[in-house]
């Protein structure tokens, strides 16, 4: 890691209120962060796995600075983003954007290509009209667009050429970190294939940082300098895609790799009998994953396992990562 | 409306019928209204099924996938045009009146949808949205109804299910949501269940979760499965045969594993090696497909592919190329598979 990181997560807590469910009970907590620490340097992306529920897109909304931790820090060139005042903010937000899942409903139908992709810069620094479109116009070619799509409405565009759309908005403003909260998973097979060349494409051209949030484990491994793996609000591993996907040393990353459908029929599936639903466990201690987990043992209900070092920028979790890592895939499965 | 006993006679299985065709759909045209006119959404698909059979249908979004399975259950939009032949355990499907059709739906085939939290009403209980057929198509009482829910809800291994036959769908997470949707659907024992992208909305861990319940259901209780996905990995895993579909019209068909084996179409070929896997290096370009999916408004005349294929040649241009066989029961529409075969997959 560098002298300053570009972004630098620290300690990042997040927990919400729930109604009481009884008049004089306590208001249960929902623990969406507990705990979060991460650095991204210039020019390499970080991915984010996890179930839905893992605290993933907390993460992005809290680096995003769109609501503010219960503790922690999220530092961007090593200033605290949750402790800037409100226009100091408003001009770092020109460093940080966002792409979003869903083109459909990220771009507003009423307006034309020209006002959604320079938003941006009339809202943050209300330049004048002509830059405007010039920029635009710039930002369109960048993504495989024409400046003729300027005066055109998000309706004449295909769910790819939307997410093109979204994605140059948010490189107008010149960004150094994007933040891409499922970008290419409501897109089809040939055109997220398309979308994702692209990003990395942006990448090298604008010396970009993505914090990629996915919950699709072969694209994270394509666009991926490093992994991070969220269980419950928790880092439980982390580590190159390499070493996270050959050697995952935590029973919940191989949880994730097991359960992707493989493409090899009929011979490869093992057909186990079909699971009941689980149930999510309130555990005060020990592992979260302990229920779901077949290495659990006395320990792991008792003693809340810490993310540690297991080999130079591998880490995780888990009492018995040594142990889990050794295995290969086809011991887990049987 | 009052409940068939003919219906309600047939929900158990003879074993002496597994073998029989159950689904037979013969050249099946749909004409769509829309804003820019007539839109040729399904232009001639054919295939079958019996009982027992699971069958995947894979395309993307705009390829007809979900117009053929609306077609089969009768829910087409207003104005829409059918010709061909949708022929359900010997009966005829698209001459059928709403009023008949409404007695085949829910109970001898089933549905399960992309988004439980859609397809569930949010003001009932899930006892109440279970029973709901029950009590439409089998006239079942309302405890028997209950006591039944509670047996289909047990089925699909949801926890506590005594307890949340009272919950509402809000209480529940996405997985428990499927579940119960799976449950409503089987709810009638139908002969054929039709999952229409029934994971894409959840996790992958659940997804897994939910894929192995239906096919330990289908296997279970002999139905046939029509599952429809855009993922290449779930028809793998979940379906003995598989349709791919492009521009309304079945491109490649056969059993799952040759059809992976052959990658007879340029299209199947193309999603193929589109697909980011596990293991490329840092920084691979994925091939893309050239293009883009075209308008079922302004198809062309030949082969719709032809527009972002790598083999095309001018008479791929003059019509829809006919199905040319690639193996025993494997076959796709391209009049340039010798080629294809040739270059390497």
């Amino acid at each position: 890691m560098s002298q300053v990181a570009l972004l630098q997560v620290e300690d990042l807590v997040k927990h919400y209120r729930l109604p009481r469910e009884r008049l004089l009970g306590p208001a249960p907590l929902v623990r969406a962060l507990e705990g979060v620490s991460f650095g991204l340097d210039r020019g390499r992306s970080l991915g984010v796995v996890g179930e839905s529920g893992s605290g993933k897109s907390t993460l992005a909304r809290l680096v995003m600075a769109l609501e503010p931790p219960s503790a922690g820090q999220v530092r961007l060139h090593g200033q605290d983003l949750h402790a800037l005042a409100p226009a100091a903010l408003r001009s770092a937000r020109d460093k940080l954007q966002m792409v979003f899942q869903d083109p459909y409903g990220s771009l507003d139908p009423r307006r034309s290509i020209l006002q959604t992709v320079a938003e941006p810069l009339r809202m943050l620094h209300g330049t004048p009209p002509a830059e405007q479109r010039e920029r635009a116009a710039s930002v369109l070619d960048a993504v495989g667009l024409r400046s003729t799509d300027l005066a055109k409405y998000p309706h004449e565009f295909s769910g790819g050429q939307r997410q093109r759309i979204a994605i140059a908005r948010a490189l107008i403003t010149r960004p150094k970190l994007i933040v891409a909260d499922e970008p290419v998973s409501a897109l089809d097979v040939s055109v997220q294939a398309q979308v994702l060349n692209l990003m990395q494409d942006l990448q090298d051209q604008f010396g970009l940082s993505y914090l990629f949030i996915s919950h699709d484990l072969a694209v994270v491994d394509l666009v991926c300098d490093e992994v991070i793996v969220l269980y419950q609000g928790r880092i439980v591993e982390r580590g190159t895609p390499d070493t996270l996907f050959r050697q995952a040393a935590h029973p919940y990353t191989r949880a994730l790799m097991q359960a992707v459908p493989q493409l090899r029929p009929g011979a490869a599936r093992v057909r186990r009998r079909a699971a009941p639903a689980v149930a999510q466990p309130a555990t005060a201690e020990g592992c979260a994953f302990a229920s779901r987990c077949a290495w659990a043992q006395e320990r792991c209900t008792r003693e809340q396992p810490l993310l540690r070092t297991l080999t130079t920028g591998h880490a995780a979790a888990c009492h018995r990562a040594e142990t889990v890592a050794t295995m290969t895939q086809n011991e887990v499965q049987t | 409306m009052a409940p068939n006993a003919a219906i309600v006679g047939r929900c158990h299985r003879r074993p002496e019928r597994i073998l029989s065709t159950l689904l037979a759909v013969t050249d099946l045209r749909v004409t769509l209204q829309t804003s820019r006119g007539a839109a040729d959404a399904l232009r001639g698909v054919s295939f079958s099924m019996r009982r027992g059979d699971t069958v995947g249908l894979i395309g993307e979004s705009g390829c007809g996938k979900s117009i053929t399975a609306l077609a089969l259950m009768g829910l087409l939009p207003e104005g829409a045009r059918v010709s061909g032949s949708i022929r359900f355990d010997g009966q005829e499907l698209t001459t059928l009146d709403e009023d008949a059709m409404c007695a085949l739906r829910g109970a001898r085939i089933g549905m399960v949808f992309q988004e439980p939290m859609t397809a569930l009403n949010p003001l009932h209980t899930i006892g109440r949205q279970i029973a709901e057929p029950l009590r439409l198509h089998k006239s079942l009482s309302a405890a028997a109804a209950r006591a039944e829910a509670l047996r289909l809800l047990e089925r699909v291994q949801l926890p506590q299910a005594a307890k949340r036959l009272d919950a509402y769908p809000h209480q529940m997470s996405g997985g428990q949501r499927q579940r119960v949707v799976i449950a409503i659907a089987l709810a009638c024992g139908p002969d054929l269940l039709i999952a229409d992208e029934p994971t894409t909305a959840l996790d992958v861990t659940i997804q897994r979760e939910v894929l192995d319940l239906i096919a330990e259901l289908v296997a279970e209780d002999g139905m046939g499965l029509l599952l429809i996905s855009h993922d290449l990995g779930v028809m793998a895993e979940t379906v003995q045969r598989m349709l791919v579909m492009y521009g309304g019209s079945v491109v490649e068909s056969g059993p799952t594993d040759i059809v992976f084996r052959h990658l007879a179409h340029p299209y199947t070929r193309g999603l193929f090696a589109a697909r980011p896997r596990l293991g490329l290096a840092r920084g691979t370009r994925l091939a893309t497909i050239p293009g883009r999916v075209p308008e079922l408004a302004d198809l062309p005349l030949g082969c719709p592919f032809a527009e972002r294929c790598a083999w095309v040649v001018d008479d791929c241009r003059r019509e829809l190329p006919a199905p040319q066989p690639v193996a025993p029961g494997h076959d796709a529409r391209c009049i340039r598979l010798a080629a294809v075969a040739a270059a390497m997959p």
